[in-house]
C-alpha cells in the first residue's frame, strides 16, 4: 500500500510537468489549428539555455525561469512570424505542419553541431533533495513541477476567460473572419499564441533540466507523451490537457513499477491507440464541427 | 464619407466587380440591390478589407483605405455585420458584445455603449449569459447587429440581415435597422428584401454582373420599371 501511494504521488507530480508541456501544445493546436512537431525541440533549446545559465553564470536553475521563459516566448513569436505566417495562405494547410517537422530536424542538428551528442547535466542544486511526508518522500523538484503545473493552467485559464487579449484569442479560434471584423489582428494573435505555447515549454525546460540531462533528442521523449496527453484530454482543451496530464503521469508511474519500466511506453501508447479508436475527441474534446 | 472609385475585385483569378463607383455620404442610408452573385457581398467585403481590390480606389473620410487589413478598417470606424451572423458560438452573448468593442476607441466606452445597445435590444439583454450558438436564428441576428453597434461605427454595413429568417423576424430586423438609422449612423445596406430596403433608403445602386447599372433615390428606384420587373416581380 505504501508503495502504491508513493507511486501515485510520483505520478501526479510528473503529471504537473506533462501539464505544462501539453497546455502549450494544445493551445497552439486549438487556436492556430497547427500540430507543432517542433514542440520537443523548443524544450530542448530551453534545457540547453538552462544548462548554459547554471554552468556559465553560476545561477540556480529556478532563477533562470524568467529569462528562459521570455527567451522562448520571443523564439515562438519569431517562428510564427517568419516560418509559419508566410505559409498561412498556402493552398494546403499541411504545409505548415511539415514546416514544424523541418524546424524540428533543423534544431536537433543545430544542437548536434553546437553541443555534440553528449548529455549535459544541469547542476541540481537542491532540486533533488527530498521532503519526507510521513512514510512518503517527494523531491523538491517534483513538488515544484506540480505546483507550477497547476499555476500555469490556472493562469492561462484566467487569461483566456478574463482578458481582452485572451477573449480575442478564443474568438479567433471560433471564427477567424468574424474576429477580423471585430478589429482583431489575427496574425498578431497567432504570434502571441505561439509565443505563449513556447513560453510554457520554456518553463518546463527549466524544471526538467536539473532532473534530466539535456541532449539533442531529449524533446522527443517528453513531447511524444505530451501528444498522448493532448489527445486524451481533447485537442485544444486546456483543462482537458491538465486532467490528461495527471492521468498519463499516473499511468507512467504505476505501469513503470507494476508492469515493467521498459514497457511503460507500450502502455502509454497502447492507451493512445485505444483513445483514438474509442473516443477520438478525447475527454473534453469539442467534437466535430467545432470551429 | 465613403467613395468607391472604379473598384475591381474578385477571388483568385475570378473577377467579380468590374470597376464600380459607389458613394455614401455622412448620415445617409444607401442600399445596393442586385441578384444573387451580382457582387453585393463582395463589395462590402472589399470595403471591410477582407477582399483586396485589384484596381481602383476606396477612400473613407478622404483617406485611401483599399490597402488596409480588416482590423485597421474597423479602427477607422467602418463595421461590417456579415451575412450569416458569424457569432462566436462558444462564447456568451455578453462576450460576443465585448468582442464587438475590441478596437481601442470602442473599448474605452464599452460600458456606456453596452447600456445604449441593450436599450435598443431588450431581448438581447435577457440572453446575455447564454452561449451565442444556443440562440435561435432571429436572436442570433439581433446579437450580430448589437455586436456591430458595440464598435461605435461611423459607417455600419449590413450584409443580408434578414436572410433565412421567418417573415415576422424579418420585420423586426427592419424595425431595428430603422431605429439604428434614427440614431444618426450612416448605413450601407445590402438586402434581398428589395421593397422594404428601398423604402427606407435615401439612395440605391443596382448592381448587375459586377457593374452598377443604375443609381437613384430609393423612391425613384421603387417606381422604376426595370427595378419593378427584375427585383419586385411586379
Amino acid at each position: 500500500m505504501d508503495t502504491f501511494v508513493q507511486l501515485v504521488i510520483n505520478g501526479l507530480m510528473l503529471g504537473g510537468l506533462f501539464a505544462i508541456i501539453s497546455v502549450g501544445l494544445t493551445l497552439i493546436f486549438g487556436i492556430i489549428r497547427l500540430v507543432n512537431f517542433a514542440h520537443g525541440e523548443l524544450l530542448m533549446v530551453g534545457m540547453y539555455l538552462t544548462w548554459l545559465g547554471t554552468t556559465q553564470l553560476g545561477l540556480h536553475p529556478y532563477v533562470l525561469a524568467p529569462p528562459v521563459v521570455l527567451a522562448l516566448f520571443v523564439v515562438g513569436l519569431l517562428i510564427q512570424r517568419f516560418i509559419l505566417q508566410p505559409l498561412l495562405d498556402a493552398r494546403d494547410a499541411h504545409v505548415q505542419i511539415f514546416a514544424t517537422v523541418g524546424l524540428s530536424t533543423a534544431l536537433i542538428n543545430l544542437a548536434l553541431l553546437v553541443f555534440g551528442a553528449d548529455l549535459y547535466a544541469t547542476p541540481s542544486s537542491g532540486v533533488r533533495d527530498s521532503i519526507a511526508l510521513g512514510p512518503y518522500r517527494i523531491l523538491v523538484g517534483q513538488l515544484v513541477m506540480f505546483v507550477c503545473g497547476i499555476a500555469v493552467v490556472a493562469a492561462l485559464h484566467l487569461f483566456m476567460e478574463r482578458s481582452y487579449l485572451g477573449r480575442a484569442i478564443r474568438a479567433t479560434a471560433q471564427h477567424r473572419a468574424a474576429a477580423q471584423l471585430m478589429g482583431v489582428d489575427v496574425k498578431r494573435i497567432y504570434m502571441v499564441t505561439f509565443g505563449i505555447g513556447a513560453a510554457c515549454v520554456g518553463l518546463a525546460a527549466v524544471l526538467v533540466a536539473p532532473i534530466y540531462p539535456a541532449s539533442p533528442t531529449v524533446g522527443t521523449y517528453f513531447v511524444l507523451t505530451a501528444f498522448v496527453v493532448v489527445v486524451l484530454g481533447g485537442m485544444g482543451s486546456l483543462h482537458g490537457a491538465f486532467i490528461g496530464a495527471l492521468i498519463i503521469g499516473l499511468v507512467d508511474s504505476l505501469s513503470g513499477f507494476y508492469i515493467a519500466p521498459d514497457l511503460k511506453e507500450v502502455v502509454i501508447f497502447g492507451l493512445f491507440i485505444t483513445i483514438l479508436l474509442l473516443r477520438p475527441t478525447g475527454l473534453f474534446g469539442l467534437g466535430r464541427g467545432s470551429e | 464619407m465613403l467613395t468607391l472609385h472604379d473598384v475591381q475585385a474578385g477571388y483568385g483569378r475570378t473577377t467579380i466587380l468590374h470597376g464600380i463607383h459607389v458613394e455614401v455620404r455622412a448620415g445617409e442610408v444607401v442600399t445596393i440591390v442586385g441578384a444573387n452573385g451580382a457582387g453585393k457581398t463582395t463589395t462590402l467585403r472589399t470595403v471591410a478589407g477582407l477582399v483586396r481590390p485589384t484596381a481602383g480606389r476606396i477612400t473613407f473620410e478622404g483617406e485611401e483605405i483599399g490597402h488596409l487589413p480588416p482590423h485597421e478598417v474597423v479602427a477607422r470606424g467602418i463595421t461590417l455585420i456579415p451575412e450569416g451572423r458569424q457569432l462566436f458560438p462558444f462564447m456568451s452573448v455578453r462576450d460576443n458584445l465585448r468582442m464587438g468593442a475590441y478596437t481601442p476607441h470602442a473599448r474605452d466606452r464599452m460600458r456606456q455603449t453596452m447600456d445604449e445597445v441593450l436599450d435598443l435590444f431588450p431581448r438581447v439583454r435577457e440572453k446575455l449569459e447564454q452561449h451565442a450558438g444556443s440562440l435561435s436564428g432571429g436572436e442570433q441576428q439581433m446579437v450580430a447587429i448589437a455586436r456591430g453597434m458595440m464598435a461605435r461605427p461611423k459607417l455600419l454595413m449590413f450584409d443580408e440581415p434578414s436572410l433565412g429568417l421567418a417573415p415576422i423576424i424579418v420585420s423586426q430586423v427592419f424595425d431595428v435597422v430603422e431605429r439604428i438609422v434614427q440614431t444618426g449612423v450612416t448605413v450601407l445596406l445590402v438586402e434581398q428584401n428589395v421593397f422594404r430596403t428601398l423604402s427606407i433608403a435615401d439612395r440605391g445602386y443596382v448592381l448587375e454582373n459586377g457593374a452598377i447599372v443604375m443609381n437613384d433615390s430609393g423612391a425613384a428606384l421603387l417606381r422604376d420599371d426595370h427595378v419593378r420587373r427584375a427585383y419586385l416581380g411586379i
